[in-house]
C-alpha cells in the first residue's frame, strides 16, 4: 500500500470517528474537542489533496479562530450536560433505517459514479498559495471584496447582539 | 492511489453524521456545531473535484465557504449568547416563541 494510501485511511477515520463522538458525546465542550479533531484530519486529507492553502487555513482559521470562539462562548456560558433526547416510536421504527438506506445509496451511487481508475495520487499541488492569490485577486477580486463587506457586517451585528442592552 | 470515489463517499459520510447531530442534539452549540460539520464535509467534496479536473475555482470556493462560516460563527454564537440571556437555558426546546 502507497503511504497515501495508509493516511487517506488513517484520517479519514479519524474524521468519521470524531464526528460520530460529536453526536454522541453529551457535553459541548468534548463535541468541541471532538470537532477540532476532525478539521484537524481534513486539513491532511487537503494536503492529499493538493490543497496546500486550504489545509492552512483549516487549520488557522477553522480549527484555530472558530473553534477558539466555541470554546470560549461554552465556557462563558458554563453550559452543562444537555438532557438526554428521547426519539419518539416512529423515528426509532422508520427514521433512522430509513436515514442509513438513503445515506447507504448516496454512498453507492458515489461510488458507482466515479469508477475506480480515477485516483488520486497526492503528487499534484495544485493549490499553492501563488496560483491562489492570483487567482483571487483577478478572476474573483469582486467576490473577495464582497466578503470584506461581509465581515465587517458580521462584526457590527456580532457586537450588537452580544451587548448587554440593546 | 486512493480513488476519487473515496474522499466523496467519506464526504457524504461526514454530511449524514451531521445532519444526524443537527435533527437528534437538544443543546443550541452542539447544533451549530453540526452545522460547521456539514460545512466541513462540503469543503472537502469541493476540494476533491477540484483535484479530479484540475481547476482551482474549487478551492476558491472552500476559501468563500470558510469565510461565510467565520461570520456565521461570530453571529451565531452572539445570537446563543442573546438566548441563554433571556431563557436562561441552551436546550432549544425552550426556544419555541415561534413554534406553531
Amino acid at each position: 500500500m502507497a503511504a497515501s494510501t495508509i493516511l487517506f485511511f488513517l484520517f479519514g477515520g479519524l474524521a468519521v470517528l470524531g464526528a460520530l463522538s460529536l453526536i454522541l458525546q453529551r457535553h459541548p465542550i468534548h463535541s468541541a474537542l471532538s470537532l477540532i479533531l476532525v478539521m484537524a484530519s481534513l486539513a491532511v486529507l487537503y494536503l492529499l489533496l493538493g490543497a496546500e492553502f486550504i489545509a492552512a487555513i483549516q487549520v488557522i482559521v477553522y480549527a484555530g479562530a472558530i473553534m477558539v470562539l466555541f470554546v470560549m462562548v461554552i465556557m462563558l456560558l458554563n453550559a452543562g450536560e444537555e438532557e438526554r433526547t428521547s426519539l419518539s416510536r416512529t423515528a426509532r421504527v422508520v427514521g433512522l433505517p430509513v436515514a442509513g438506506l438513503l445515506l447507504a445509496e448516496v454512498c453507492y451511487l458515489l461510488y458507482r459514479a466515479w469508477p475506480a481508475d480515477t485516483v488520486v495520487e497526492a503528487d499534484r499541488f495544485l493549490g499553492r498559495t501563488g496560483p491562489i492569490g492570483r487567482l483571487l485577486f483577478t478572476d474573483f477580486v469582486l467576490p473577495f471584496e464582497l466578503t470584506s463587506v461581509l465581515i465587517l457586517i458580521a462584526v457590527l451585528g456580532a457586537v450588537v447582539l452580544a451587548k448587554k442592552e440593546l | 492511489m486512493v480513488p476519487l470515489s473515496y474522499y466523496l463517499v467519506l464526504s457524504a459520510i461526514l454530511f449524514g453524521l451531521g445532519v444526524v447531530g443537527f435533527l437528534l442534539k437538544r443543546s443550541v452549540i452542539t447544533i451549530f456545531m453540526s452545522i460547521e460539520l456539514m460545512l466541513n464535509a462540503v469543503n472537502l467534496a469541493f476540494v476533491a473535484f477540484s483535484y479530479h479536473w484540475q481547476a482551482l475555482s474549487g478551492q476558491i470556493f472552500v476559501f468563500f465557504v470558510i469565510v461565510v462560516a467565520a461570520a456565521e460563527a461570530a453571529v451565531g454564537l452572539a445570537i446563543i449568547i442573546l438566548v441563554f440571556r433571556t431563557r436562561g437555558s441552551l436546550n432549544v426546546e425552550r426556544v419555541n416563541l415561534m413554534k406553531w
